[in-house]
């Protein structure tokens, strides 16, 4: 297993070379640049070059790219073009509100989207088979900003039931320790910041949420329906066996492999997610510092946030193909 | 037959209805008896309703779209009367079946262990250790080498035979009154077949388990079963037994299956028997003999009344125009 890991470690690494310096030459491609974004108005040829010439941005690609790798291993991304800030202790501020809308998020759709896909498939052709499926087919339909509005529009404005933007009510006292502004209420002990910062969680949470839950609920749904006709699901149930143990043991178990496949692609989704919901409720994470970038052409943020949402990806899908040998020993044993 | 049979199946009648589609008629009226330790033989080329029939008996047909009437009765308790979990606490314990491929019939994620002791602890109610080894016994009991290691292995690692051997120990765990097993070597080679079926015909002595078999091939039955039932469109063609059955078959049906069977000692080049045509579905005998279309024996009167199942002389026949008994 060891080996496992560590050999998939390794394949990381040209992956993430190779993405870095695509990443590093599209955005030098793309039209304009961080002076042109700062200057506006004002820009003038010997001022842009001005900047450029600051900024390192003067000499060929190449060079840049293998001066960035340098910084890099040393841990230095650069300092913003915005703010002037270490691009790394930006992403260290921002970082755990996103992680906390994110992981809520994933928690809401495997929570409710395995036992809905499961129960979906059991009672299959009967009503609440058929309105799942079809709640699925619009949840992955809508898109993420528009049900966002909705909901912002309905349940904070219209019916004041829940907070419409940012992640603390102004007046909250909360002491600052790791971020996560849940997780800090409990440790301190300040637990009407904890329940304040849940409120704010919501909306968001079940925004981000949607699309991820309607593909587990599906995907849960096709793969307990295959896994019901199994042939070892009949000798189970030949066995005599309690329903709940053919249920968990027998079908569950087997229909959960793909399940987690998908849990892990849709990591990659709510990233994606994450940078349109924050910009609805105002979350001020790392989607809304993705965003600003973009706008202002912050080469060394974009670099950074790019590099660091594919290290994300990778990392949770080797968590997957973990689970995966730790759930199948047909993967496990050969 | 015993004058108490362990196995009654009365006029059994399974119809899978869908809708927008007419009824498939899967089994119509079948009867017969098992009695303890007796091994009996059910018969039939695909579709002729021998896997309805024992999935019937274990009462593992789904219960939306199928209609089962007629009665089964084991040891005078009426199964389709049961509920489903007084059914579940007799399934696995006094009856229990055996499957066609052992590969997907066994859970591919746990091992082949827990696969046994979960029937033990929950109709012998044993704890685990005692499951366990009990379970060790059971391997041993169907041959597999090292039943200690085997425990904690996977289905994936055991070659066709031992699986096979796996799920006959599973069946057998909790010494059923009845056993059915429905074309258990069928996924098997040849050497493997005949060891898998020495094994089942020893168990069934040794423990005086009644064993139902079926199966399309007549060569397991002649060597294994006292009496054969063939079965054509989901009716008993004709029961007798084994040596009266191979020795003179009657229906035309017993009669070309067995003329099918290529021999060894037939001279090169010579074409192999066949029964031309296939079987009819939905309704092959509201009007007639559903074998008629495909019988070299055909009679008008086969194509307007259905035959009556007749019992001559310990043989049971349905026919209007049997092959004579000096025939063969």
């Amino acid at each position: 297993m060891l080996r496992f890991v560590v050999r998939r470690l390794l394949q990381v690494i040209p992956t993430l070379l190779l993405l870095s310096l695509l990443v590093f030459w599209w955005l030098r491609s793309l039209p304009g640049g961080p002076a042109t974004a700062l200057l506006g108005d004002k820009a003038t040829p010997e001022r842009i070059a001005e900047i450029n010439r600051g900024l390192g941005l003067d000499q060929p690609i190449l060079t840049q790219y293998w001066l960035f790798l340098g910084r890099v291993v040393s841990g230095d991304f650069g300092t913003s073009t915005i703010t002037g800030e270490p691009v790394l202790s930006e992403i260290a501020r921002f970082m755990p509100a996103t992680i906390e809308l994110s992981v809520v998020a994933l928690l809401i759709a495997v929570l409710l989207g395995i036992p809905l896909g499961y129960l979906a498939a059991r009672y299959r052709g009967r009503p609440l088979d058929v309105a799942t499926v079809i709640g699925t087919l619009v949840g992955v339909a809508v898109p993420v900003f528009f049900l966002g509005y909705l909901l912002k529009q309905y349940i904070a404005v219209d019916l004041r039931l829940l907070p419409p933007s940012g992640r603390l009510s102004t007046g909250i006292d909360a002491t600052d320790v790791t971020g996560f502004a849940v997780l800090d209420g409990l440790l301190t002990r300040e637990f009407d910041a904890s329940l304040d910062a849940l409120r704010h969680l919501v909306l968001p949470a079940v925004t981000l949420a949607t699309i991820p839950l309607a593909v587990i609920v599906r995907i849960t749904r096709a793969s307990v329906l295959d896994v019901l006709g199994a042939d070892f699901v009949r000798t189970a149930n030949a066995k005599g066996l309690a329903p709940i143990t053919v249920r968990s043991r027998h079908v569950l178990r087997n229909a959960l492999l793909p399940v987690s496949t998908t849990i892990g692609l849709q990591v990659g989704l709510l990233l994606a997610g994450a940078v349109l919901t924050e910009k609805v409720f105002v979350w001020g994470g790392i989607g809304t510092m993705l965003a600003d970038a973009i706008t202002l052409k912050d080469y060394p943020r974009l670099q950074a946030l790019l590099l660091m949402g594919a290290v994300i990806y990778v990392v949770v899908n080797l968590l997957v193909d973990i689970s995966y040998a730790v759930i199948d020993p047909r993967v496990r044993l050969s | 037959m015993t004058t108490h049979p362990l196995l009654k199946v009365r006029d059994l009648r399974v119809v899978f209805r869908r809708r927008g589609e007419p009824d498939t008629v899967a089994v119509d009226g079948v009867s017969f008896d098992v009695a303890a330790g007796q091994v009996i033989g059910l018969v039939g080329e695909s579709g002729c309703g021998k896997s309805v029939t024992s999935m019937a008996v274990m009462r593992l047909l789904p219960a939306r779209g199928v209609e089962i009437s007629g009665s089964i009765e084991l040891d005078g308790v009426e199964l389709l009367a049961l509920s489903d979990s007084e059914m579940r606490e007799r399934r696995g314990r006094d009856v229990s079946m055996i499957f066609q491929d052992p590969l997907s019939s066994l859970n591919p994620v746990i091992p082949i262990g827990l696969q046994i002791t979960e029937v033990l602890r929950r109709h012998r109610g044993m704890g685990k250790a005692q499951a366990r080894a009990e379970a060790v016994e059971l391997l041993d009991r169907v041959g597999i080498p090292e039943p200690r290691r085997r425990l904690d292995t996977y289905p994936h690692q055991l070659s066709g035979g031992m699986r096979q051997r796996a799920l006959i120990a599973i069946a057998l765990a909790c010494r059923p009154r009845l056993l059915i097993a429905d074309e258990p070597t069928t996924a098997l080679d040849v050497t493997i077949q005949a060891q898998i079926l020495g094994l089942l015909s020893d168990l069934v002595r040794e423990t005086g388990t009644a064993l139902v078999m079926i199966t399309h091939d007549l060569g397991i039955v002649a060597g294994m079963c006292e009496t054969v039932n063939v079965l054509y469109g989901g009716r008993i063609v004709e029961r007798a037994q084994r040596h009266r059955l191979f020795g003179t078959p009657r229906h035309p049906y017993t009669h070309g299956l067995l003329r099918s069977i290529p021999r060894l000692d037939s001279p090169p080049g010579e074409k192999l028997a066949a029964i031309s045509g296939s079987m009819a579905d939905n309704l092959p005998w509201a009007h007639s003999c559903a074998f008629a279309p495909r019988c070299p024996r055909v009679l008008e009167t086969c194509l307007d009344i259905t035959p009556d199942a007749e019992t001559s002389g310990g043989r049971l026949l349905r026919c209007h125009n049997p092959v004579p008994a000096s025939a063969e």
